[in-house]
This record gives structure tokens, sequence and C-alpha cells, in this order.
């Protein structure tokens, strides 16, 4: 099995934010999706994708739609809104300053004190 | 918006479902996705199948999640809650049909007595601004004597003093009407030209008095009530400016007040008035330079300048009082002393208490109901303990499971709290009649807002009490032992048991409580009831007639005892002829024996001031004592023995020496050393004859049941003539005709007397105890239902326990023991429950017992019989209620009980 990173909390719905911003899916490619752009490196537990993505729904930052996937099943397809697209350019840019931040802090040596 | 709102509420509770099933499908669906991967990689479908949903991980905990997620807020939780109980209570209905019973019994209860209390002691008098009305009450402290009434002048210092807006004497006095077809008694309030400017109110038809009116004597001018004009005018639209005449005298009808217009009073009859008169209290017939010391203005009402505290208004009324006292000092030998009061206190009166005890009590039952019913949840749950413990292996999680079991109690309480509001809107009517009318402000109970209210708030508050017990012990549920035993003989039900055992113990200690309080009241009564009277009521019935007492006291038929002796003899000897008739007597009716309805009125006519022959070293300082005026006849006819000296005799008339008999008390109150007879006293209206008292006759309970010996001062009607009378029967007389044979008698003397009042003096007596039967038989009636709940309970409990012990029983009898034993065992657990809550109640009961101790007549609060009586009895239902599951162990056959499971 992959090395499995613990997902950090909060960072869920910013990982779905940015693989529904690539095109719209559904739940299961969702999953995929966010194994495929993290380089295997997050992995999700598969049920709890749907309590956050329904959280979304409701904060109006997806949409949804019944359709057809591409093996032929009927699924629910989500989308981002413009309140989504939005959010998720200040969540990455949240994340970004504190990645950067924390690097630096990190990188902190005895002398520069 | 607020109806939008709902709607979306409804909304979402009923189509929840299409949500419901989309959650389904999208999560079938991300199965199959997954599925159809993991067979890319060369699974079988089943297997494939299988590796997705186990892969996806628990189903039901994140469908939880999701719908969390899509109801996002509380209300759809809470919405959801309500539709799982809603199912659950479905598939229950007995339970939550006793459940129901329960708390409707004990809300409908407590939300009725609450209605009452509201109407009496919560809600403000029905005035505008009452907060700044006031009774005003004089005192003379020198003389110990308390709510003297005031004088003239003294009213119009207070009216001056710049405390007040408004100061009004308030003259309670039944007055004749005639005119309409028969001569009428009607209730008349005299009153201040500014008495209803005063209490900010407005007729219905026509105008108040002119607030500036000040000439001497009456105004020609009345105001009538709604019911008034509506009986005895049939409601005549063009009423106004008819004129009627009342004790000969003629008024104009001004004013008719609205329907529900009550004027604020201390007695029902003070606050039934029927007509108001305004006079400026000088002039005719009163005296046109009124006295300082005369205090004939009985009671008064004032509104305070608006701002203005009571206790600051009150500080200034004593400075002003102190400085009239320096300025007239010959008028005030005794002092003198102005109270301000809040008037709803006068109107409210001493029923405070009573009531409070009454909502405490009924507020006892509904708790001893809610244990009960928290005492069938935790046997309900020792069932439903495997289906929680499969809900929490689930992934439900502690919180969400309390939250639903409280949500499910709720809805008991509130389905509860609904039927017991409906039950008691449905029998208002004849719940309102067992109430005593003298209850003041009585035509104000309704189910108001506020009551609505409470209700609400006492059945969430039941539901809380009586659901919180159950929801954590649930919570607390151990999942193993649980799902591994099935949920019986669990340690969780173990804790149960405890739980329960505890809940009987604190019903048995409340009920106790009640019990006790119940037990004195029900002791008080009884020796009220069977108090020697020092009278005989039986067979004696009193009819009320009045005199007019006109304006112009030339024109007065009985201005004098001479005047009036004829008219009292002739009608003497017409009553004696009535049949059945043996004894006949006339007096005034504070000569009724506990006729409550005129004591309680402060009209001065049954009080005296009078000073004593050479006894005061102040040959002002006045005493004030009750009086009645009676005939010779009176005493035998009472049944009162003469202990020495003589009654009145037909040689006291009006040119004779003035004499007077006193009762026993009020010999030894005066003249605690010597003999009464031969002293003499009199009243300190100006040119007052002597009066001698010439007999002292055995004391009585005439004016209280609770009290023998208050003094008593009779004088004799052919020497001071009364108005207002009382003709007194004995013997085996027809009581449903009594009241128009009177009558035809009366008119045949003076055909413009009204007839009255008649009732017998049993009647009398049983209508003083009306308030106190009232207190009693409620309380008596909760701490019954009480007991019966708590024995309830205990059986409940003891049953639980011996189907529990029943294996256990049975090896015991297997091995040998006595039947005997196992009821003394089985008894022996209940009794030690119920002693153990008695021992906790007896402390409440002390407790209560001393708070209630102005109720109680001639029994001490821990009184030792009322205490073991009801221990007695408490023991005995206890047993009783314990030994029908005690005779199921008994019964157990050993092979059956052995083979049991």
């Amino acid at each position: 099995m992959d090395y499995e990173a613990n997902l950090l909390p909060g960072t869920l719905d910013l990982l779905i934010l940015k693989a529904v911003s690539l095109g719209p899916l559904h739940g299961y490619g969702v999953l995929l999706r966010i194994g495929q752009i993290s380089g295997r490196a997050l992995l999700i537990q598969q049920g709890a994708l749907y309590p956050a993505l329904f959280r979304l729904v409701r904060q109006g930052l997806l949409k949804t739609s019944w359709d057809k996937s591409e093996n032929n099943r009927r699924a629910k397809f989500y989308e981002l809104t413009s309140k989504g697209r939005k959010r998720l350019r200040e969540e990455t840019d949240g994340w970004n300053r504190l990645v950067a931040a924390i690097a630096s802090a990190l990188a902190a040596q005895p002398q520069e004190i | 918006m607020i109806l939008a709102y709902f709607r979306s509420l409804a909304a979402r509770f009923f189509h929840r479902s299409q949500t419901e099933n989309d959650l389904e499908e999208e999560l079938r669906s991300h199965i199959q996705l997954r599925a159809d991967e993991l067979e890319r990689f060369g699974l079988g479908r089943a297997e494939a199948e299988r590796r997705a949903r186990i892969e996806f991980g628990s189903q039901e905990k994140f469908r939880e999640e999701c719908r969390e997620a899509i109801a996002g807020n509380f209300i759809d939780v809470l919405l959801q809650d309500v539709r799982f109980s809603l199912r659950m209570l479905r598939k229950s209905p007995g339970f939550a049909a006793i459940v129901v019973l329960t708390i409707a019994l004990g809300i409908g209860a407590t939300t009725a007595i609450f209605s009452v209390v509201d109407a009496t002691l919560l809600k403000p008098l029905p005035y505008s601004h009452p907060e700044e009305l006031i009774s005003i009450e004089s005192d003379l402290p020198g003389i110990n004597a308390h709510d003297v009434g005031m004088s003239q002048p003294e009213w119009q210092d207070l009216q001056q003093s710049g405390i007040f807006e408004y100061v009004s004497p308030t003259w309670f006095d039944e007055n004749n009407l005639t005119g309409s077809s028969q001569p009428a008694r009607v209730r008349l309030l005299i009153v201040a030209p500014d008495y209803f400017a005063l209490l900010r109110a407005q007729p219905q038809l026509g105008r108040a008095f002119d607030p500036q009116y000040n000439s001497p004597g009456f105004i020609p001018e009345i105001l009538i009530s709604d019911a008034l004009w509506k009986r005895n005018f049939g409601g005549d639209p063009n009423i106004l400016e008819k004129s009627v005449r009342m004790d000969t005298d003629l008024y104009r009808i001004v004013g008719v007040m609205p329907p529900g217009f009550d004027s604020p009073g201390r007695t029902a009859e003070e606050r039934n008035i029927e007509i108001w008169a305004a006079t400026s209290f000088y002039g005719p017939p009163l005296p046109d330079q009124p006295a300082r010391n005369r205090r004939n203005l009985p009671t008064a009402i004032a509104r305070l300048k608006p701002g203005l505290t009571i206790a600051a208004a009150q500080s200034r009324v004593d400075a002003l009082v102190a400085s009239l006292q320096k300025q007239f000092p010959s008028d005030y030998p005794n002092g003198w002393g102005v109270r301000l009061r809040p008037l709803k206190d006068i109107v409210v009166g001493d029923v405070r208490q009573p009531l409070l005890l009454l909502l405490g009590a009924v507020g006892l039952v509904l708790l001893i109901g809610c244990v009960n019913v928290a005492n069938l949840l935790l046997a309900r749950a020792s069932a439903r303990a495997h289906e929680m413990a499969i809900r929490r292996a689930l992934g439900a999680g502690r919180a969400r499971l309390i939250r639903q079991l409280l949500t499910e109690s709720l809805i008991l309480s509130l389905v509860g709290g609904t039927a017991g509001v409906a039950i008691v809107f449905a029998a208002r009517e004849p719940l309102l009649r067992l109430i005593p009318e003298t209850l003041p402000r009585l035509n104000d109970t309704s189910i108001s807002w506020s009551v609505l209210i409470f209700a609400v708030i006492v059945s969430i508050l039941s539901g809380v009490i009586f659901g919180l017990a159950p929801a954590l012990q649930a919570g607390r549920l151990n999942l193993n032992h649980a799902l591994n035993q099935d949920g019986r003989g669990s340690t969780g039900s173990g804790e149960r048991a405890r739980t329960r055992r505890l809940l009987v113990i604190a019903e048995f200690a409340l009920s106790f409580v009640l019990m006790i309080a119940a037990g004195l009241l029900l002791h008080s009564f009884w020796d009220l009831l069977s108090a020697r009277l020092g009278f005989t009521p039986q067979s004696v019935m009193s009819v009320r007639t009045r005199l007019p007492y006109p304006n112009d006291a030339s024109v007065d038929k009985y201005a004098t005892a001479a005047q009036e002796a004829p008219f009292i003899c002739e009608l003497l000897r017409r009553c004696k002829s009535l049949p059945g008739v043996e004894e006949a007597a006339i007096g005034d009716p504070a000569a009724i024996p506990l006729d409550q309805s005129q004591r309680d009125l402060n009209t001065l006519e049954g009080k005296l001031f009078v000073t004593f022959e050479g006894q005061s070293a102040k040959p002002d300082a006045a005493t004030l004592i009750e009086r009645s005026r009676v005939t010779p006849e009176y005493f035998q006819l009472v049944g009162i023995p003469l202990l020495r000296g003589r009654l009145f005799n037909e040689f006291d008339t009006d040119t004779t020496p003035q004499v007077a008999v006193v009762n026993e008390a009020f010999a030894r109150n005066y003249w605690p050393d010597g003999d009464a007879i031969g002293k003499r006293f009199k009243s300190i209206k100006p040119d007052s004859p002597w009066i001698t008292i010439v007999g002292v006759i055995a004391n009585a309970r005439t004016q209280s049941l609770a009290q023998m010996d208050v003094p008593q001062l009779y004088l004799n009607v052919y020497q001071n003539p009364a108005k207002h009378l009382a003709i007194f029967m004995r013997g085996r007389v027809d009581t449903a005709a009594i009241p128009d044979q009177v009558r035809a008698q009366v008119q045949a003397v003076d055909q413009t007397l009204p007839v009255f009042g008649a009732q017998t003096l049993t009647q009398t007596l049983s209508d003083s105890l009306a308030q106190r039967r009232f207190s009693m038989e409620m309380i008596t009636a909760f701490a019954a239902t009480a007991l019966l709940l708590a024995a309830i309970g205990i059986y409940g409990v003891i049953s639980f326990m011996v189907a529990e012990r029943i294996q256990e029983i049975g090896i015991r009898l297997a091995l040998g023991a006595q039947r005997q034993n196992i009821l003394g065992m089985v008894l022996g657990q209940g009794l030690r429950l119920a002693l153990s809550g008695a021992a906790v109640g007896l402390v409440g009961a002390v407790i209560v017992a001393r708070l209630m101790l102005s109720l109680l007549y001639g029994v001490n609060p821990t009184d030792p019989l009322t205490f073991a009586g009801v221990a007695l009895l408490f023991i005995t239902v206890a047993l009783l209620a314990c030994y029908v599951p005690a005779r199921r162990a008994i019964r157990v056959d050993p092979m059956v009980a052995l083979r049991y499971e």
C-alpha cells in the first residue's frame, strides 16, 4: 500500500474543491482525482468523502446534477459554483501562506535568532 | 415571514424522503463504481462488491453524518429525531398512552391551579397603571386599633398633600332601589366625585361624575353596573337620564359601566357593586361641618403621583400625619397612623398562602407523576437495551442516543401537556364551580396566554425531568454486556434497578410531605367542625331587609327608636305567625352568626367608639368595639345561655336608660378582676347616653369558628335602632317558601322594603368554611393521587425485582426455604423503600407544616396524631402494593423457575 499521509483537519474540503475545479466529477471520481493529483500520497476513507461533499453543497460551493458516468452508470456529478471558485482561491492562498510560514519556521538556524 | 419559515420547515419534514432516496442512490452508485474498478483488477463481481463495501467503511455512520451535513442545523436533526420518536412510540401505544395520561393529568391539574393563581396573584389589577393604585388605612396606635377609617378633614388633607393624584374614600352600603316591579336591595358604593378619574375607568354608556364637584351632599346622579342595567332595566338603550329612587331619594342615571368592570374591594360583595353614587362627604345626610375625629369614611383608595414609589409616598405621608397631629392635638389622643398598601394586596386578601400551598401541592403531584414515568421509561430501557446497543455498535454517537431519547420524552410530555390543557379547557365550567365564590378575581380566571406559556414550560420541564435519568443511563450502556446477554440481567440493568429504587424513595418522600399537609388540614377541619359552637344553628333561618336612609332626615319614617319600634313589633308578630315558625327575633346583620359576607366589610356599621365610665385617666381615649343590635328574643332563639344578670326585656324602651348585654370574653377583657354588671360606657358621638351592662352571656363562636373568646357587645334594637335588619326564625319552616312568605309580611307593613339574603344558619356556617374546605379537599385529593402514584411506583419496582430474582427464589424454595421467609424478604424490600422515603419526607413535611401554620386550627404543625396516622396509612399502602408481587414470588414453582430461560 502507498504511504498515506494523515489529512490535516480542514484540508479535505480544500482538496475536494481543487479536484472538482479541474472538471465535474462524481463522488468516486473525486476520490480517484485526489489520489491522482496528490501522487497517491493522500488517501481518504471512501465513506468520509460524502459528509464533506454534502457540507460543501449546503454551503453553496458545489452544485450537483445526475448524469451518466464514463462506464454508463447513473451517478451524481459535482461542479464548482462561482462561490466555490472564489473560496478555492482564498483557501489556496491561505494554505500557501501557511506552508511558507511553517517552512520558514522549520528552516530557521540558531545564528538567525 | 414566519409563515414562510414554517412552510419550509414542513416541506423539509415531509419531503425528506426525496433527499434520503438521493443519498441512498448516490452511495449505491459509489459502491458500484468502485466494484467496477475492482472487477477490472480481475475480481469476480460478488467479491468486488463485497470489497467495495468494506473499503467504504460503516455505511450507517457515514449516512448519519451525511444526514447531519444535509440537515446542517439543529431544527433538521430535531425533526428527524421527532419522526423517529413518533415511529418508536407508535410501536408501543400502550406505553405511550399510560405516560401521556399520567402527564396529562399532572399538567392539567397544575395548569388549572396556575390559572387561578395567575388570575388572583399575578395579573395586575384591571385598571390603567395599576401599580400607582394604593389603599389607605388609618390606625390608632394608642388603642391598638387598625383600619379605623378616616374623617372628612383628613381626606381633604391627603387630597391636598401633593402626594396623590386622587384620593377617594369608598363606602360600601346597601340601598333600597324602588321603581322597578319589586323593591330591590342593591350594592352601593359611595365614592368621591373623582373616583372614576382615579381608576381611569370609562362608562360604556353616558359619562362619569364631574371630578370637580365640591358642593355639599350627594350628587343627584348615579352610575349603574352592566349587570343591573340588563337585569332591572332590560338593557334599555334609553336608560340615560332616567331617574330612580334609592332610599326614597331621587337620582338620575348618567352612566352604565362596561361588563366586567369590578370595583376594587376586599370581598365579593364589595367588588360586585351595582350602583355608584358620589358625594363630597359633607352636608346632608352627613354633618355640614365634619369633625376631624369623626372617622365615618370607612375605606379609601388613591392613585399615587406618577413616578412616586409607595415607600417614598409613605415617608411623605408620615411627615404630614406628624405635623397634623401637632396642629390638632386634641383630636388625636390615641395617636394616628396612615398606612399605604398596594391596592392589589387588599383585593387579594388572605388567599395568597392557601393558593400557593395548592400550587405547591399540585406541583408535587406532577413531580411524582414524572418520577413514575421515569420509572416506566427505565423499565422500558431494559427492553430496549438491545436496540440501543445495536445502534451504538452501528456508529450512533452517545450524544445522539441521549438526544434521541430526550426527544422521545419531550414528545410524550408535550402531547401529555396538550391533552392536559385540553381537558382543563373542556372541563373549565365544572372546575370553576369547585372554587368558592369568595375567591377574589374569580372572573379573571381563564386559560390566558400566560397560562398556556406556563403549561408549555411545565411540559418541557417534566419531559426533561422524567427523560433525563433513562437517557443518561442509555448513554452509559456497556456494549459487550448488552449485546452478549441480550439485555437481561446485565450490569446496565443493575444500575437501572438502583436508579429505580432511588426514584421510588423520592416518590414516597414527596407523597409523604403531601400526606402530612393534607392530614394537618383534615385534622384542623375536623376540629373546626366538631368545635363546640356555643349556639344552636340548627333549624334557624335568617332573612334580611333594610330600612331606607334618606339624605333628608326629616322625611325618614324610621329616624328614631320610637319611630322604628312599631315596625319591629309588628314584623315580629307577623313572622311568628308564619307556618312552622316557633320563635322569631330581629337583629342587625352583625348578629347573624358567622356571616362572612358582612363581617369582612369595613362598613363601621357594626363598630362603635366608646369610653368606659371612670376607667380611663384620659377622658378622650376611646375604645373601638364591635356590637350587634338585637331584640330580647334573640339570645333564646340562637341558644346562647345567660350567665349573670338579665337579658333585655319589654321594659327596655327608648324612654328607659340604655342597657347592654356582653359576653364572658368582653367582661373578662375589660374587667378582668371585677364584675361587668352595672358598669357603664358611652359612644364618643356627642350627646350619647350612658349605657349600662345588665347581663353577661356565655361565649359562643358567633364571630369566628376558630375563636371562642371574641369580645361581644349586644345592644337593644328598641333603644338603638338599626337600618340593616335580619329576621331570625326558628322552627320547622319551609326553607324554599320562606323568602316569599317573609316578603309578603314585610311588605304588608311597608311595601317599599326589599327582602333578600334568606339563608339557614347551618348554610352560613358551612359557607364560612368554604375556602378552608376547598383547600382541604384539593390538598387531600392531591395527596391521595400522590399516594396512588407512589403505590404504583413501588409495585412496579418490586414486581421487577421479583421477576429478576425468580430463579434465585426458585432455588431457595427448592433448597427448602419457607414461603414465609420469601414473603418476608419481598415485603421487607418494599418496606425498606417506603420507610426510606418516609424518613426523607419527614424532614420536608416538618418544614411545610411550619409554613402552613396560619392555615391550621387547633393543631400543632408537628401534631403527633397526624404524623403517626399518616405514617401508618403510608406503610399499609406500601405493604399492600408489595403484597401482590410478593404473592407471585411465593407461588413460584421451583421447577418452572429453574427451567426458565
